[in-house]
């Protein structure tokens, strides 16, 4: 399927990342959201308020981010695409409700524009200390999806792959921005509606009496019907059967739980979704995602300039993890480099797959800016040694 | 000759005994016998006063009992 | 009795997922009888009940909604407002009802309800109030009536209670009426009027809860706690809701307080948004094929 025309801004735009992400929504098929002021998101919601009603849709302003987080699923199960859009302060208040469209299975996307943090640390200012918690942010067992763009460009096109993952998966998608990105302004190429694909809607392909609304085909994703069509759905935060009623001991635990990780885990493959540039032969690899994939961009060039082997390697989904990437690439170099906006989160992921096969080195950075070029560069220097 | 019955679900009742204090006919009695889970479902010890209201079945909170009227035209007799 | 040859049927079963009952509830519980009342009510509509969806958040009360044979939504404690806020804006077709506890709906989601009513959003709020929070084991709520004791008030309460149809009715709901469920009939006669009404109608119903809160005051079983209600009522409808208060054994003004007319708050976007907003009718798959060649 692809996109409708009637919400895409098909043409070359000068627009910041953030407007960009609205775009990408409304070309993705997402009519309403929900949301709460927040900096540095806030323009996404702005420009969407804007667009929503001229395409009979709508964006509602709730009271905080719980409210905004769980409104968003209502308007999923009501049978459109939403999603809200928050930073770090209000990334913590939605963790329930992750963990709620996780176990409901509610396709939905979340967008965090990360600032810098803990509390109210840095409004303004860009960090990627959120990485973590997109993943083990809701208490329980679930698997997310996490996508991390790294310009306006992909913030649009990113954008509407997060929501045709929520919609492939029946997952929450988390988009990891980050104040960069969001507030950075570039030439963003909408293109024509028939060229967008869209993963539609995984709809209830029996009739009622017939659908269990958590009961799985092959690929482990059920399938869905929404409120006022007929089918009297049941949807719950509790450990549920297959037609989704409440059964609370440990055999459905394991069957619901275990069939929610595995319809993720199995996708691992499709799911690795990366930018690699000359990492045969290399030395070290820089592993990087986000704003910090830019400036790692500066430093790889200045290593090669010294003669350096240095591979790029970009996650562009960073959650599921590149697992199988990794423990293969490890092997082959001499050190793997991650810089990142965050006293180091996401590599720790990376030295677990590399299992010691190879040096791994991390180059922190507190946030409220970017990486200067010098620090990764000394850091692949000495991972080259 | 009663206007109407009521139909009783032993088996979901709880003896919490609204129905019996909330008949306005006072029709009802909680009974000496057990169900399967150890309530006392109640019964009726007068029949012919019933109205078939259907306050028993609008107290009970556990869906167990409700009252229902004889169609209009329906003889007692017939009935039953 | 069973020989008739005419059908006994009960019409709250058809309300009522039969695989589902019976219910958690305990004896004497008082959430069931409110069901009734709800059952009746919504029956004697004209409303598709295909079109119908209830939402609850979490607690004994909240456990309406999985009853219920209706597109039901258990979500989380203290958001059923948003939720259904999300469900009603983006289907108005829908009926919406939110069914839940004191605590969830005025305490941790006492905000949700603030701005339910501000902005009279379509909604019926059905909140059954025993006083406590009574799914985690009987602790004081804000409803907990002066000096009661609870498992965390175990000297007696100190906080003062929450009147609810004041709070609802300050911040803009367009009805608001308050029963207790000895008042069945009452009770289904204003929740059917409520559901007639547009826009966000607010229905307190005190309820016994013999396990917790009458066990815990030596307020005896939940029989004696509906002839309690019976005996402490006063009708009073149309009554400022600052009289509304309740208080440890004095009356319990019940009745239907507010009934106005306002604007909800779908109505007042499409009013405010005029030529902003544009219908989004489903295309068919000719117009999807034909869109995309024309323009491009
Ligand atoms: C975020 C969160 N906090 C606390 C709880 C635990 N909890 C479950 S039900 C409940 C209280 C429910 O009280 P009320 O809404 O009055 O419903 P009742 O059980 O009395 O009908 C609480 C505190 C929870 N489920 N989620
Ligand atoms: S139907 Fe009415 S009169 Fe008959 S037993 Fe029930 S409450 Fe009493
Ligand atoms: S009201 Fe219902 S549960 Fe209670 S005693 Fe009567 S039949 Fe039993
Ligand atoms: S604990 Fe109280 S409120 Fe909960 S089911 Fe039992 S009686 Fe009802
Ligand atoms: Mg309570």
């Amino acid at each position: 399927m692809h996109a409708d025309q009637r919400c895409v801004l098909t043409g070359t735009h000068f627009i910041n990342g953030d407007a960009a992400c609205c775009e990408g929504a409304l070309s993705a098929g997402a009519r309403f959201a929900a949301g709460y002021p927040i900096t540095p998101s806030t323009e996404i919601v702005e420009r969407f308020s804007a667009r929503a009603p001229q395409v009979g849709g709508l964006f509602i302003q709730m009271e905080d981010e719980l409210a905004s987080s769980i409104a968003l699923q209502g308007m999923v199960w009501a049978g459109q695409k939403s999603f809200t859009v928050t930073s770090g302060p209000g990334y913590s208040l939605m963790m329930e409700h992750i963990g709620y469209a996780a176990i409901t299975e509610t396709p939905c996307v979340f967008v965090d524009v990360q600032r810098g943090g803990p509390s109210t640390g840095l409004p303004t200012l860009p960090a990627q200390g959120d990485m973590m918690q997109a993943r083990w942010g809701s208490h329980g067992d679930y698997l997310t999806i996490a996508l991390t763009p790294n310009s306006p460009q992909e913030c649009y096109s990113l954008t509407i792959k997060a929501f045709n993952l929520a919609e492939q998966f029946r997952v929450p998608v988390m988009f990891m921005m980050d104040e960069c990105v969001g507030h950075m302004t570039e030439k963003v190429v909408i293109p024509k509606a028939e060229e967008i694909e869209i993963y539609p809607r995984r709809l209830a392909s029996k009739p009622p009496g017939e659908f269990n609304l958590f009961e799985a085909g092959e690929d482990l994703v059920p399938e869905m019907a929404h409120a006022g069509e007929g089918y009297k759905v049941y949807v719950t935060g509790l450990t549920h059967d297959k037609r989704g009623y409440p059964v609370l001991n440990p055999k459905a635990q394991h069957e619901l739980v275990t069939r929610q990780f595995e319809k993720i885990r199995r996708a691992a493959d499709e799911l690795t979704i990366v930018e690699t540039e000359e990492i045969e032969g290399a030395d070290v690899v820089v592993v990087s995602y986000g704003i910090t994939s830019r400036v790692a961009q500066r430093a790889i060039q200045m290593a090669r300039d010294k003669g350096l082997k240095v591979g790029k390697l970009r996650l562009i989904c960073v959650w599921p993890f590149p697992e199988k990437l990794i423990r293969e690439l490890a092997p082959k170099v001499k050190a793997l480099v991650m810089p990142e906006l965050n006293m180091g989160q996401m590599v720790l992921e990376l030295e677990r797959c590399a299992g010691g096969k190879c040096q791994v080195i991390s180059v922190p950075h507190a946030g409220g800016t970017v990486h200067k070029p010098a620090d990764i560069l000394a850091a692949i220097e000495r991972g080259a040694r | 000759m009663p206007k109407g019955s009521v139909a009783i679900t032993t088996e979901r009742c709880k003896g919490c005994g609204f129905c019996v204090e909330f008949c306005p006919t006072h029709g009802l009695e909680l009974s000496s016998a057990f169900n399967a889970k150890g309530y006392h479902p109640p019964h009726m010890i007068s029949a012919e006063k019933c109205s078939g209201c259907n306050l028993c079945g609008m107290y009970c909170p556990d869906f167990a009992i409700f009252g229902y009227k004889y169609p209009a035209n329906k003889a007692k007799g017939e009935a039953a | 009795m069973s020989t008739t040859d005419f059908v006994v049927h009960n019409p709250v079963e058809d309300l009522l997922r039969q695989d589902r009952v019976p219910t958690i509830w305990c004896p004497g519980c008082g959430i069931g009888t409110t069901v009734n009342s709800f059952a009746h009510a919504l029956l004697g509509q004209d409303i598709d009940l295909s079109k119908t969806a209830i939402v609850s958040g979490i607690g004994c009360s909240g456990r309406v909604s999985g009853y219920m044979n209706l597109d039901s939504f258990h979500t989380t404690h203290g958001r059923a407002i948003p939720f259904a806020t999300g469900l009603k804006l983006a289907n108005p077709e829908l009926t919406v009802i939110v069914y839940s506890g004191d605590g969830d709906l005025t305490s941790i989601g006492g905000n949700h309800l603030i701005h339910a009513a501000r902005r009279n959003i379509d909604l019926m709020v059905v909140c059954v109030n025993n006083m406590i929070y009574a799914m985690t084991g009987g602790q004081a709520a804000a409803t907990t009536p002066g000096s009661s004791m609870s498992t965390t008030t175990p000297y007696g309460a100190f906080e003062p209670e929450l009147n609810m149809p004041q709070l609802v009715d300050a911040a803009g709901a367009c009805f608001v009426a308050r029963w207790t469920s000895f008042h069945v009939m009452q009770l289904e006669r204003t929740m059917a009027k409520a559901l007639k009404k547009k826009g966000l109608r607010f229905i307190e119903i005190l309820s016994p809860c013999p396990t917790y809160f009458q066990r815990k005051n030596n307020l005896g079983d939940a029989l004696t706690a509906m002839v309690d209600y019976k005996k402490r009522s006063k009708i009073k409808h149309g009554c400022h809701t600052w009289e509304t208060a309740l208080e440890p054994g004095g009356d319990i003004i019940v009745g239907e307080f507010v009934d106005r007319e306002r604007e909800d708050y779908l109505t007042r976007m499409r009013r405010q948004l005029g030529s902003h907003y544009s219908e989004f009718p489903e295309q068919t798959e000719e117009e999807i094929s034909e869109g995309a060649c024309s323009e491009c």
